[in-house]
Protein backbone atom coordinates (compact mmCIF):
# COMPACT_ATOMS: atom_id res chain seq x y z
CA UNK A 1 0.00 0.00 0.00
CA UNK A 2 3.27 2.17 -0.02
CA UNK A 3 2.31 3.36 -3.26
CA UNK A 4 -1.03 5.23 -2.31
CA UNK A 5 -1.03 8.16 -0.33
CA UNK A 6 -3.25 8.40 2.55
CA UNK A 7 -7.16 9.61 2.42
CA UNK A 8 -8.79 11.06 5.54
CA UNK A 9 -12.08 12.37 6.12
CA UNK A 10 -11.78 16.06 8.04
CA UNK A 11 -14.93 15.96 10.40
CA UNK A 12 -17.66 13.48 11.60
CA UNK A 13 -20.20 15.66 10.34
CA UNK A 14 -18.03 15.35 6.97
CA UNK A 15 -18.22 11.68 7.23
CA UNK A 16 -22.04 11.53 7.87
CA UNK A 17 -23.06 14.73 4.90
CA UNK A 18 -20.48 12.68 2.65
CA UNK A 19 -22.56 9.36 3.18
CA UNK A 20 -25.60 10.54 3.32
CA UNK A 21 -25.31 12.80 -0.33
CA UNK A 22 -24.34 9.52 -1.78
CA UNK A 23 -27.50 8.18 -0.06
CA UNK A 24 -29.75 10.96 -1.38
CA UNK A 25 -30.60 10.84 -4.93
CA UNK A 26 -32.84 11.10 -8.21
CA UNK A 27 -34.82 8.23 -5.99
CA UNK A 28 -35.97 10.33 -2.95
CA UNK A 29 -37.75 12.79 -5.13
CA UNK A 30 -39.11 10.56 -7.80
CA UNK A 31 -39.23 6.95 -6.93
CA UNK A 32 -40.36 7.15 -3.76
CA UNK A 33 -43.46 9.10 -4.09
CA UNK A 34 -44.65 6.76 -7.32
CA UNK A 35 -43.75 3.37 -5.51
CA UNK A 36 -46.16 4.81 -1.94
CA UNK A 37 -48.86 5.79 -4.35
CA UNK A 38 -48.48 2.21 -6.59
CA UNK A 39 -48.76 0.58 -3.04
CA UNK A 40 -51.06 1.21 -1.02
CA UNK A 41 -50.06 5.25 -0.21
CA UNK A 42 -49.56 5.53 3.53
CA UNK A 43 -50.71 2.07 4.24
CA UNK A 44 -46.91 1.65 2.17
CA UNK A 45 -45.04 3.60 5.15
CA UNK A 46 -45.62 0.68 7.57
CA UNK A 47 -43.76 -2.11 5.20
CA UNK A 48 -41.39 0.76 4.33
CA UNK A 49 -40.08 1.77 7.94
CA UNK A 50 -40.46 -2.10 8.92
CA UNK A 51 -37.94 -2.31 5.86
CA UNK A 52 -36.14 0.92 6.94
CA UNK A 53 -35.43 -0.48 10.79
CA UNK A 54 -35.00 -4.11 10.00
CA UNK A 55 -33.17 -4.25 6.86
CA UNK A 56 -31.54 -0.68 6.05
CA UNK A 57 -30.17 0.53 9.01
CA UNK A 58 -28.55 -2.75 10.62
CA UNK A 59 -27.14 -3.84 7.29
CA UNK A 60 -25.52 -0.04 6.65
CA UNK A 61 -24.37 -0.45 10.66
CA UNK A 62 -22.97 -4.09 9.36
CA UNK A 63 -21.11 -2.26 6.29
CA UNK A 64 -19.72 0.50 8.12
CA UNK A 65 -18.32 -2.03 11.16
CA UNK A 66 -16.57 -4.13 7.82
CA UNK A 67 -15.58 -1.04 6.36
CA UNK A 68 -13.87 0.52 9.32
CA UNK A 69 -11.90 -3.01 10.41
CA UNK A 70 -10.97 -3.32 6.70
CA UNK A 71 -9.50 0.34 6.87
CA UNK A 72 -7.52 -0.72 9.67
CA UNK A 73 -6.09 -3.28 7.97
CA UNK A 74 -5.08 -0.93 5.27
CA UNK A 75 -7.78 -1.96 2.50
CA UNK A 76 -10.40 0.34 1.25
CA UNK A 77 -11.56 -1.82 -1.13
CA UNK A 78 -15.29 -3.92 -0.95
CA UNK A 79 -12.94 -7.08 -2.30
CA UNK A 80 -10.07 -6.86 0.00
CA UNK A 81 -12.63 -5.71 3.00
CA UNK A 82 -14.69 -9.01 2.29
CA UNK A 83 -11.87 -11.30 1.96
CA UNK A 84 -10.45 -10.09 5.62
CA UNK A 85 -13.94 -9.97 6.96
CA UNK A 86 -14.41 -13.64 5.43
CA UNK A 87 -10.85 -14.73 5.90
CA UNK A 88 -10.94 -16.28 2.10
CA UNK A 89 -10.74 -15.77 -1.40
CA UNK A 90 -14.36 -16.64 -2.12
CA UNK A 91 -15.29 -14.00 -0.18
CA UNK A 92 -13.05 -11.45 -2.01
CA UNK A 93 -13.86 -12.34 -5.52
CA UNK A 94 -17.89 -11.94 -3.88
CA UNK A 95 -16.33 -8.46 -2.89
CA UNK A 96 -15.86 -7.57 -6.33
CA UNK A 97 -19.92 -6.75 -6.98
CA UNK A 98 -18.88 -3.90 -4.31
CA UNK A 99 -16.72 -2.53 -6.95
CA UNK A 100 -18.82 -3.73 -10.33
CA UNK A 101 -22.07 -1.68 -8.82
CA UNK A 102 -20.76 1.30 -8.38
CA UNK A 103 -18.25 1.91 -11.64
CA UNK A 104 -21.75 -0.07 -13.77
CA UNK A 105 -24.02 2.34 -12.12
CA UNK A 106 -22.22 5.72 -13.02
CA UNK A 107 -22.05 4.85 -16.93
CA UNK A 108 -26.06 5.74 -16.91
CA UNK A 109 -26.65 7.52 -14.00
CA UNK A 110 -23.64 10.58 -14.71
CA UNK A 111 -25.96 10.77 -18.11
CA UNK A 112 -29.36 11.27 -16.14
CA UNK A 113 -27.46 13.39 -13.98
CA UNK A 114 -26.80 15.23 -17.13
CA UNK A 115 -30.43 15.79 -18.38
CA UNK A 116 -30.81 17.40 -14.77
CA UNK A 117 -28.64 20.36 -15.39
CA UNK A 118 -29.76 20.70 -19.01
CA UNK A 119 -32.61 20.79 -17.82
CA UNK A 120 -32.15 23.37 -15.18
CA UNK A 121 -30.36 25.56 -17.49
CA UNK A 122 -33.47 25.57 -20.08
CA UNK A 123 -35.59 26.87 -16.71
CA UNK A 124 -32.93 29.65 -16.25
CA UNK A 125 -32.62 30.62 -19.79
CA UNK A 126 -36.66 30.63 -19.57
CA UNK A 127 -36.12 33.14 -16.61
CA UNK A 128 -34.00 35.77 -19.09
CA UNK A 129 -36.55 35.28 -22.12
CA UNK A 130 -35.59 32.01 -23.49
CA UNK A 131 -38.23 29.41 -24.65
CA UNK A 132 -37.58 27.02 -21.85
CA UNK A 133 -38.38 23.26 -22.39
CA UNK A 134 -40.49 23.99 -24.99
CA UNK A 135 -44.01 23.90 -23.24
CA UNK A 136 -46.72 26.67 -24.57
CA UNK A 137 -48.41 28.26 -20.85
CA UNK A 138 -51.81 28.44 -22.51
CA UNK A 139 -51.85 25.41 -24.41
CA UNK A 140 -54.09 22.40 -23.73
CA UNK A 141 -52.59 19.63 -21.34
CA UNK A 142 -52.40 17.05 -24.33
CA UNK A 143 -50.16 19.50 -26.47
CA UNK A 144 -48.11 20.30 -23.62
CA UNK A 145 -48.15 16.57 -23.19
CA UNK A 146 -46.74 15.87 -26.21
CA UNK A 147 -44.76 18.61 -26.63
CA UNK A 148 -42.83 17.90 -22.77
CA UNK A 149 -42.46 14.19 -24.30
CA UNK A 150 -40.58 15.19 -27.55
CA UNK A 151 -38.48 17.86 -25.81
CA UNK A 152 -37.15 14.58 -23.77
CA UNK A 153 -37.16 12.47 -26.04
CA UNK A 154 -34.89 14.92 -28.65
CA UNK A 155 -32.79 16.24 -25.59
CA UNK A 156 -32.13 12.39 -24.59
CA UNK A 157 -31.38 10.59 -28.21
CA UNK A 158 -34.34 7.93 -27.31
CA UNK A 159 -36.32 7.97 -30.57
CA UNK A 160 -32.75 6.50 -32.55
CA UNK A 161 -29.42 4.86 -31.29
CA UNK A 162 -26.59 7.09 -32.35
CA UNK A 163 -28.97 9.90 -32.74
CA UNK A 164 -26.84 12.22 -30.26
CA UNK A 165 -24.13 12.33 -32.98
CA UNK A 166 -25.57 12.53 -35.85
CA UNK A 167 -24.84 15.94 -37.43
CA UNK A 168 -22.35 16.15 -34.56
CA UNK A 169 -21.89 15.99 -31.23
CA UNK A 170 -25.82 17.12 -29.76
CA UNK A 171 -25.59 19.85 -26.67
CA UNK A 172 -26.41 16.76 -24.18
CA UNK A 173 -23.12 15.22 -25.27
CA UNK A 174 -21.79 18.61 -23.88
CA UNK A 175 -23.02 18.67 -20.63
CA UNK A 176 -22.73 15.09 -20.13
CA UNK A 177 -18.81 15.51 -20.44
CA UNK A 178 -18.83 18.42 -18.67
CA UNK A 179 -20.69 16.75 -15.35
CA UNK A 180 -18.35 13.74 -16.25
CA UNK A 181 -15.19 16.15 -15.73
CA UNK A 182 -17.19 18.17 -12.67
CA UNK A 183 -17.26 14.35 -11.24
CA UNK A 184 -13.83 12.95 -11.78
CA UNK A 185 -12.62 16.78 -10.36
CA UNK A 186 -14.07 16.08 -7.71
CA UNK A 187 -12.83 12.95 -6.50
CA UNK A 188 -9.71 13.94 -8.12
CA UNK A 189 -9.32 16.29 -5.23
CA UNK A 190 -9.54 13.83 -2.54
CA UNK A 191 -11.85 12.44 0.24
CA UNK A 192 -11.80 15.42 2.18
CA UNK A 193 -10.28 18.44 -0.54
CA UNK A 194 -13.19 16.91 -3.00
CA UNK A 195 -16.01 14.76 -1.84
CA UNK A 196 -16.51 15.72 1.78
CA UNK A 197 -16.16 19.72 1.31
CA UNK A 198 -18.70 19.36 -1.79
CA UNK A 199 -20.98 17.55 -0.03
CA UNK A 200 -21.09 19.88 2.85
CA UNK A 201 -21.86 22.81 0.35
CA UNK A 202 -24.14 20.54 -1.71
CA UNK A 203 -26.62 18.62 0.86
CA UNK A 204 -27.29 22.28 3.06
CA UNK A 205 -28.00 23.69 -0.71
CA UNK A 206 -29.86 20.46 -1.45
CA UNK A 207 -32.09 21.11 1.45
CA UNK A 208 -32.56 24.57 0.72
CA UNK A 209 -33.52 24.36 -2.33
CA UNK A 210 -36.28 21.55 -1.37
CA UNK A 211 -37.74 23.44 0.73
CA UNK A 212 -38.43 26.68 -1.37
CA UNK A 213 -39.98 24.00 -3.59
CA UNK A 214 -42.11 22.72 -0.86
CA UNK A 215 -43.37 25.50 -0.33
CA UNK A 216 -44.80 26.49 -3.08
CA UNK A 217 -46.42 23.00 -3.50
CA UNK A 218 -48.07 23.38 -0.62
CA UNK A 219 -49.23 27.32 -1.30
CA UNK A 220 -50.94 26.47 -4.57
CA UNK A 221 -54.12 27.91 -5.50
CA UNK A 222 -56.62 25.18 -6.39
CA UNK A 223 -57.83 24.58 -9.88
CA UNK A 224 -60.75 23.06 -8.98
CA UNK A 225 -62.88 21.59 -5.98
CA UNK A 226 -61.10 18.21 -6.73
CA UNK A 227 -57.68 19.89 -7.58
CA UNK A 228 -56.67 20.81 -4.49
CA UNK A 229 -52.92 20.53 -2.38
CA UNK A 230 -55.37 18.40 0.68
CA UNK A 231 -56.18 16.01 -2.27
CA UNK A 232 -53.15 15.82 -3.61
CA UNK A 233 -51.56 14.84 -0.45
CA UNK A 234 -54.15 12.67 0.42
CA UNK A 235 -52.92 10.94 -3.19
CA UNK A 236 -50.20 9.99 -1.83
CA UNK A 237 -50.54 9.46 1.98
CA UNK A 238 -54.30 8.18 2.48
CA UNK A 239 -54.10 4.66 3.13
CA UNK A 240 -54.97 1.45 1.17
CA UNK A 241 -54.32 -1.37 3.82
CA UNK A 242 -55.31 -4.03 1.22
CA UNK A 243 -52.27 -3.23 -0.69
CA UNK A 244 -50.58 -4.96 3.20
CA UNK A 245 -51.51 -8.24 2.14
CA UNK A 246 -49.80 -8.41 -0.93
CA UNK A 247 -46.52 -9.76 -0.81
CA UNK A 248 -45.04 -7.08 -3.53
CA UNK A 249 -46.04 -4.17 -1.23
CA UNK A 250 -43.52 -5.41 1.45
CA UNK A 251 -40.79 -6.49 -1.76
CA UNK A 252 -41.41 -3.00 -2.73
CA UNK A 253 -41.00 -1.06 0.54
CA UNK A 254 -37.48 -3.20 0.82
CA UNK A 255 -36.70 -2.78 -2.52
CA UNK A 256 -37.12 1.60 -1.94
CA UNK A 257 -35.06 1.61 1.71
CA UNK A 258 -32.09 -0.32 -0.72
CA UNK A 259 -32.04 2.11 -3.36
CA UNK A 260 -32.43 4.37 -1.11
CA UNK A 261 -29.74 4.47 1.39
CA UNK A 262 -26.99 3.23 -0.79
CA UNK A 263 -26.34 -0.39 1.45
CA UNK A 264 -25.42 -3.06 -0.72
CA UNK A 265 -24.10 -0.16 -3.17
CA UNK A 266 -20.10 -0.55 -2.38
CA UNK A 267 -19.99 3.28 -1.50
CA UNK A 268 -20.26 2.80 3.05
CA UNK A 269 -17.82 -0.38 2.86
CA UNK A 270 -15.54 2.16 1.00
CA UNK A 271 -16.08 5.27 2.90
CA UNK A 272 -16.43 3.70 6.08
CA UNK A 273 -12.62 2.26 5.35
CA UNK A 274 -11.41 6.19 6.25
CA UNK A 275 -12.07 5.79 9.30
CA UNK A 276 -10.32 5.21 12.58
CA UNK A 277 -11.43 2.89 15.86
CA UNK A 278 -11.85 5.27 18.04
CA UNK A 279 -14.04 7.26 15.55
CA UNK A 280 -17.92 6.55 16.22
CA UNK A 281 -19.71 4.61 13.40
CA UNK A 282 -23.42 3.35 14.88
CA UNK A 283 -24.52 7.04 15.61
CA UNK A 284 -22.73 8.32 11.93
CA UNK A 285 -24.44 5.67 10.66
CA UNK A 286 -28.13 6.18 12.19
CA UNK A 287 -27.66 9.97 11.14
CA UNK A 288 -26.61 9.48 7.64
CA UNK A 289 -29.55 7.28 7.20
CA UNK A 290 -32.02 9.81 9.42
CA UNK A 291 -30.97 12.61 6.39
CA UNK A 292 -31.91 10.39 4.04
CA UNK A 293 -35.02 9.54 5.34
CA UNK A 294 -36.17 13.58 5.70
CA UNK A 295 -35.31 14.14 1.87
CA UNK A 296 -37.36 10.97 0.74
CA UNK A 297 -39.99 11.20 2.68
CA UNK A 298 -40.18 15.02 4.23
CA UNK A 299 -39.31 16.48 0.62
CA UNK A 300 -39.85 13.51 -1.90
CA UNK A 301 -43.48 12.55 -0.23
CA UNK A 302 -44.71 16.06 -0.19
CA UNK A 303 -43.54 17.66 -3.73
CA UNK A 304 -43.87 15.42 -6.43
CA UNK A 305 -47.39 13.72 -6.23
CA UNK A 306 -48.92 16.64 -4.82
CA UNK A 307 -47.70 19.41 -7.42
CA UNK A 308 -48.57 16.76 -10.18
CA UNK A 309 -52.44 16.39 -8.79
CA UNK A 310 -53.46 20.06 -8.48
CA UNK A 311 -52.57 20.69 -11.84
CA UNK A 312 -53.30 17.03 -13.56
CA UNK A 313 -55.80 15.82 -11.72
CA UNK A 314 -56.74 11.98 -10.52
CA UNK A 315 -56.37 10.89 -13.95
CA UNK A 316 -53.32 12.40 -15.21
CA UNK A 317 -51.39 12.14 -11.62
CA UNK A 318 -52.12 7.88 -11.73
CA UNK A 319 -51.03 8.45 -15.53
CA UNK A 320 -47.60 9.68 -14.65
CA UNK A 321 -46.86 7.73 -12.09
CA UNK A 322 -47.29 4.40 -14.51
CA UNK A 323 -44.15 6.05 -16.87
CA UNK A 324 -42.18 5.68 -14.06
CA UNK A 325 -39.48 7.68 -12.00
CA UNK A 326 -38.22 9.49 -15.18
CA UNK A 327 -41.92 9.29 -16.59
CA UNK A 328 -42.82 11.53 -13.79
CA UNK A 329 -39.70 13.82 -13.15
CA UNK A 330 -38.53 14.56 -16.74
CA UNK A 331 -42.06 14.62 -18.63
CA UNK A 332 -45.15 14.99 -16.16
CA UNK A 333 -43.12 17.85 -14.18
CA UNK A 334 -42.44 20.01 -16.87
CA UNK A 335 -46.13 20.58 -17.75
CA UNK A 336 -46.61 20.83 -14.28
CA UNK A 337 -44.46 24.01 -14.14
CA UNK A 338 -45.81 25.22 -17.45
CA UNK A 339 -49.15 25.91 -15.09
CA UNK A 340 -47.69 26.98 -11.66
CA UNK A 341 -46.96 30.33 -11.05
CA UNK A 342 -43.25 31.58 -10.85
CA UNK A 343 -42.88 27.80 -12.90
CA UNK A 344 -40.04 28.75 -14.10
CA UNK A 345 -37.87 29.92 -11.36
CA UNK A 346 -39.58 26.70 -9.46
CA UNK A 347 -38.21 24.51 -12.49
CA UNK A 348 -34.83 25.98 -12.12
CA UNK A 349 -34.47 25.46 -8.96
CA UNK A 350 -36.06 21.50 -9.01
CA UNK A 351 -33.41 20.54 -11.14
CA UNK A 352 -30.75 22.62 -10.08
CA UNK A 353 -32.09 19.77 -6.60
CA UNK A 354 -32.43 16.60 -8.69
CA UNK A 355 -28.32 17.62 -10.52
CA UNK A 356 -26.92 18.48 -6.67
CA UNK A 357 -28.77 14.81 -5.73
CA UNK A 358 -27.60 13.04 -8.63
CA UNK A 359 -23.73 14.48 -8.28
CA UNK A 360 -23.38 13.73 -4.52
CA UNK A 361 -24.37 10.55 -5.38
CA UNK A 362 -22.42 10.27 -8.67
CA UNK A 363 -18.56 10.96 -6.72
CA UNK A 364 -19.37 7.99 -4.38
CA UNK A 365 -19.89 5.69 -7.53
CA UNK A 366 -16.52 6.69 -8.61
CA UNK A 367 -14.16 7.04 -5.59
CA UNK A 368 -14.51 2.68 -4.16
CA UNK A 369 -13.36 1.96 -8.16
CA UNK A 370 -10.26 4.60 -7.73
CA UNK A 371 -9.23 2.98 -4.51
CA UNK A 372 -9.69 -0.80 -4.98
CA UNK A 373 -7.60 0.54 -8.50
CA UNK A 374 -5.21 2.18 -6.31
CA UNK A 375 -4.56 -0.64 -3.91
CA UNK A 376 -4.76 -3.34 -6.56
CA UNK A 377 -2.15 -2.18 -8.67
CA UNK A 378 -0.22 -0.17 -6.18
CA UNK A 379 -0.87 3.10 -8.34
CA UNK A 380 -0.82 6.79 -7.21
CA UNK A 381 -3.94 8.09 -7.16
CA UNK A 382 -3.85 10.64 -9.99
CA UNK A 383 -2.93 7.52 -11.99
CA UNK A 384 -5.83 4.91 -10.79
CA UNK A 385 -8.54 8.44 -11.69
CA UNK A 386 -7.41 8.23 -14.87
CA UNK A 387 -8.01 4.26 -15.72
CA UNK A 388 -11.40 4.74 -13.76
CA UNK A 389 -11.98 7.93 -15.72
CA UNK A 390 -11.31 6.07 -18.72
CA UNK A 391 -13.75 3.74 -18.21
CA UNK A 392 -16.17 5.35 -17.25
CA UNK A 393 -16.01 7.29 -20.74
CA UNK A 394 -16.04 3.79 -22.44
CA UNK A 395 -19.19 2.40 -20.47
CA UNK A 396 -20.92 5.94 -20.37
CA UNK A 397 -20.23 6.21 -24.35
CA UNK A 398 -21.64 3.23 -24.12
CA UNK A 399 -25.19 4.37 -22.72
CA UNK A 400 -24.75 7.79 -24.54
CA UNK A 401 -24.57 6.01 -28.15
CA UNK A 402 -27.37 3.35 -27.22
CA UNK A 403 -30.08 5.85 -26.39
CA UNK A 404 -32.89 4.44 -28.46
CA UNK A 405 -35.92 3.22 -25.69
CA UNK A 406 -33.07 3.44 -23.34
CA UNK A 407 -32.27 0.22 -23.51
CA UNK A 408 -28.81 0.55 -22.52
CA UNK A 409 -29.33 2.14 -19.58
CA UNK A 410 -32.49 -0.04 -18.75
CA UNK A 411 -30.22 -3.39 -18.75
CA UNK A 412 -27.66 -2.15 -16.62
CA UNK A 413 -30.34 -0.32 -13.91
CA UNK A 414 -32.10 -3.99 -14.18
CA UNK A 415 -29.41 -6.29 -13.69
CA UNK A 416 -26.39 -4.30 -11.95
CA UNK A 417 -28.57 -1.22 -10.38
CA UNK A 418 -31.36 -3.65 -9.04
CA UNK A 419 -30.98 -7.18 -8.93
CA UNK A 420 -26.69 -6.95 -7.44
CA UNK A 421 -27.72 -4.56 -5.00
CA UNK A 422 -29.91 -6.68 -3.36
CA UNK A 423 -27.08 -9.75 -3.84
CA UNK A 424 -24.33 -7.46 -2.23
CA UNK A 425 -26.22 -6.79 0.49
CA UNK A 426 -27.11 -10.32 1.34
CA UNK A 427 -23.29 -11.56 0.70
CA UNK A 428 -22.04 -8.64 3.09
CA UNK A 429 -24.83 -9.39 5.49
CA UNK A 430 -24.06 -13.11 6.06
CA UNK A 431 -20.28 -12.38 5.59
CA UNK A 432 -20.79 -10.15 8.97
CA UNK A 433 -23.43 -12.22 10.81
CA UNK A 434 -22.42 -15.95 10.12
CA UNK A 435 -18.57 -15.88 9.21
CA UNK A 436 -17.30 -12.73 10.92
CA UNK A 437 -19.40 -13.48 14.08
CA UNK A 438 -21.86 -10.99 15.64
CA UNK A 439 -20.24 -11.22 18.77
CA UNK A 440 -17.30 -10.03 17.49
CA UNK A 441 -19.07 -7.42 15.16
CA UNK A 442 -21.34 -6.15 17.47
CA UNK A 443 -17.89 -5.38 19.74
CA UNK A 444 -16.20 -3.76 16.70
CA UNK A 445 -19.05 -1.75 15.52
CA UNK A 446 -19.47 -0.11 19.02
CA UNK A 447 -16.08 0.46 19.50
CA UNK A 448 -15.93 4.47 19.86
CA UNK A 449 -19.36 4.98 19.53
CA UNK A 450 -21.89 7.43 20.74
CA UNK A 451 -24.73 5.73 20.91
CA UNK A 452 -25.60 1.45 21.46
CA UNK A 453 -27.38 -0.82 18.60
CA UNK A 454 -29.86 -2.36 21.02
CA UNK A 455 -29.40 -6.65 21.28
CA UNK A 456 -32.60 -7.18 19.42
CA UNK A 457 -30.82 -6.25 16.15
CA UNK A 458 -28.14 -8.49 17.25
CA UNK A 459 -31.22 -10.99 15.96
CA UNK A 460 -32.08 -9.12 12.91
CA UNK A 461 -28.81 -8.68 11.56
CA UNK A 462 -28.13 -12.62 12.09
CA UNK A 463 -31.73 -14.17 11.56
CA UNK A 464 -34.26 -11.67 9.86
CA UNK A 465 -31.91 -9.45 7.20
CA UNK A 466 -30.75 -12.40 5.56
CA UNK A 467 -33.81 -14.52 5.56
CA UNK A 468 -35.57 -11.10 3.90
CA UNK A 469 -32.82 -10.40 1.63
CA UNK A 470 -33.01 -13.96 0.36
CA UNK A 471 -36.47 -13.91 -0.27
CA UNK A 472 -36.14 -10.88 -2.43
CA UNK A 473 -33.31 -12.52 -4.61
CA UNK A 474 -35.57 -15.77 -5.11
CA UNK A 475 -38.52 -13.97 -6.01
CA UNK A 476 -36.48 -11.60 -8.16
CA UNK A 477 -34.96 -14.87 -9.82
CA UNK A 478 -38.86 -16.11 -10.24
CA UNK A 479 -40.70 -13.17 -11.24
CA UNK A 480 -38.43 -10.36 -13.04
CA UNK A 481 -35.42 -12.83 -14.15
CA UNK A 482 -37.28 -14.57 -16.71
CA UNK A 483 -38.76 -11.93 -18.25
CA UNK A 484 -34.88 -9.60 -18.24
CA UNK A 485 -33.67 -12.98 -20.30
CA UNK A 486 -36.67 -13.12 -22.52
CA UNK A 487 -35.69 -9.52 -23.43
CA UNK A 488 -31.99 -10.39 -24.44
CA UNK A 489 -33.29 -12.61 -26.61
CA UNK A 490 -34.94 -9.70 -28.58
CA UNK A 491 -32.78 -6.75 -28.66
CA UNK A 492 -29.04 -6.92 -29.84
CA UNK A 493 -28.21 -3.65 -27.68
CA UNK A 494 -29.44 -5.45 -24.51
CA UNK A 495 -27.26 -8.34 -25.21
CA UNK A 496 -24.21 -6.60 -25.66
CA UNK A 497 -24.57 -4.75 -23.15
CA UNK A 498 -25.04 -7.46 -20.67
CA UNK A 499 -21.81 -8.24 -22.66
CA UNK A 500 -20.22 -5.07 -21.46
CA UNK A 501 -21.28 -5.53 -17.89
CA UNK A 502 -19.05 -9.28 -18.00
CA UNK A 503 -16.08 -7.53 -19.73
CA UNK A 504 -15.71 -5.28 -16.56
CA UNK A 505 -16.76 -8.23 -14.22
CA UNK A 506 -13.71 -9.70 -16.60
CA UNK A 507 -11.54 -6.90 -15.74
CA UNK A 508 -12.31 -6.33 -11.78
CA UNK A 509 -11.47 -10.18 -11.21
CA UNK A 510 -7.90 -10.21 -13.28
CA UNK A 511 -7.14 -7.06 -10.70
CA UNK A 512 -8.32 -8.61 -8.01
CA UNK A 513 -5.98 -11.39 -8.89
CA UNK A 514 -2.86 -9.26 -9.27
CA UNK A 515 -3.90 -7.77 -6.18
CA UNK A 516 -3.96 -10.48 -4.14
CA UNK A 517 -0.23 -11.48 -5.29
CA UNK A 518 0.63 -7.72 -4.09
CA UNK A 519 -0.92 -8.25 -1.15
CA UNK A 520 0.38 -11.51 -0.21
CA UNK A 521 3.64 -10.23 -1.19
CA UNK A 522 3.69 -7.62 1.00
CA UNK A 523 3.36 -9.40 3.58
CA UNK A 524 -0.46 -7.77 4.25
CA UNK A 525 -3.17 -9.79 6.48
CA UNK A 526 -5.71 -10.00 3.25
CA UNK A 527 -7.26 -13.70 4.57
CA UNK A 528 -7.97 -11.54 8.45
CA UNK A 529 -5.75 -13.99 10.52
CA UNK A 530 -4.63 -11.37 12.19
CA UNK A 531 -5.86 -8.41 14.46
CA UNK A 532 -5.38 -5.51 13.88
CA UNK A 533 -2.30 -3.82 14.51
CA UNK A 534 -4.18 -1.02 16.58
CA UNK A 535 -6.30 -3.87 18.36
CA UNK A 536 -4.74 -2.71 21.54
CA UNK A 537 -5.10 0.94 21.79
CA UNK A 538 -7.41 2.26 24.18
CA UNK A 539 -10.78 2.91 22.90
CA UNK A 540 -13.65 4.71 24.81
CA UNK A 541 -16.58 2.50 25.20
CA UNK A 542 -19.43 2.65 23.32
CA UNK A 543 -22.95 3.87 25.23
CA UNK A 544 -21.59 6.80 27.56
CA UNK B 1 -57.61 13.89 2.45
CA UNK B 2 -58.52 11.78 4.38
CA UNK B 3 -58.14 11.51 8.53
CA UNK B 4 -56.33 8.80 8.46
CA UNK B 5 -54.19 10.29 5.36
CA UNK B 6 -53.30 12.89 8.09
CA UNK B 7 -51.98 10.75 10.63
CA UNK B 8 -49.84 8.27 8.26
CA UNK B 9 -48.64 11.90 7.11
CA UNK B 10 -48.20 13.31 10.18
CA UNK B 11 -46.73 10.05 11.92
CA UNK B 12 -44.12 10.13 9.05
CA UNK B 13 -43.18 13.24 9.23
CA UNK B 14 -42.44 13.28 12.67
CA UNK B 15 -40.48 10.17 12.85
CA UNK B 16 -38.15 10.89 10.04
CA UNK B 17 -37.81 14.70 11.18
CA UNK B 18 -37.76 13.86 14.98
CA UNK B 19 -34.65 11.18 14.21
CA UNK B 20 -33.17 13.68 12.54
CA UNK B 21 -33.11 16.09 15.31
CA UNK B 22 -32.13 13.40 17.48
CA UNK B 23 -28.96 11.94 15.64
CA UNK B 24 -28.01 15.71 15.05
CA UNK B 25 -28.29 16.65 18.96
CA UNK B 26 -26.46 13.75 20.04
CA UNK B 27 -23.73 14.51 17.02
CA UNK B 28 -23.48 18.01 17.96
CA UNK B 29 -22.74 17.46 21.81
CA UNK B 30 -20.73 14.49 21.41
CA UNK B 31 -17.14 15.01 22.01
CA UNK B 32 -14.79 15.74 19.00
CA UNK B 33 -13.52 12.61 17.03
CA UNK B 34 -9.76 13.25 16.40
CA UNK B 35 -9.59 12.55 12.30
CA UNK B 36 -6.06 14.31 11.93
CA UNK B 37 -3.13 11.97 11.43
Amino acid sequence: MSATQKQEWGSRLGVILAVAGSAVGLGNFLRFPGQAASHGGGAFMIPYFCALIFLGIPIGWAEWTMGRYGGRKGFHSSPAILGVIGRGRVWRYLGIIGVLIPIAVSFYYVFIESWCLAYCVKYIGALFGGNGVGIEAGAPLDVQTKASVGFHDALTGSNADGALFAGGPAPIVWFWLAVFAINIWLVYRGLSGGIETFCKWAMPAMAVCALIVLVRVLTLPSQSPEQTVSNGLGYMWNPDFKALGNVQTWLAAAGQIFFSLSVGFGVIINYASYMKRKDDIVLSGLTASATNEVFEVGFGGMITLTAAFVFLGLTGTAAAVQTGSFGLGFKTLPVVFAHMPAGNFIGALWFFMLFLAAITSSISMYQPTVAFVQEALGWDRKRSIFLVALVGLSGGGWVVWFTKGSTALGTIDDWVGTFLIVVLAAVQVICFAWVFGMKRGMEEAHAGSHIRIPDVFRFVIKWVAPAYLIYMIFTFCTDALPEWIAGLGKSDVARNTVFLILAVIVFLVTLTAIGEKRWRAAGLDLDGERPPDDERAPVKEAGR
Amino acid sequence: MTPLGVVFMVVSLVFVWGLLIWCLKRVLTAPTDDHSG
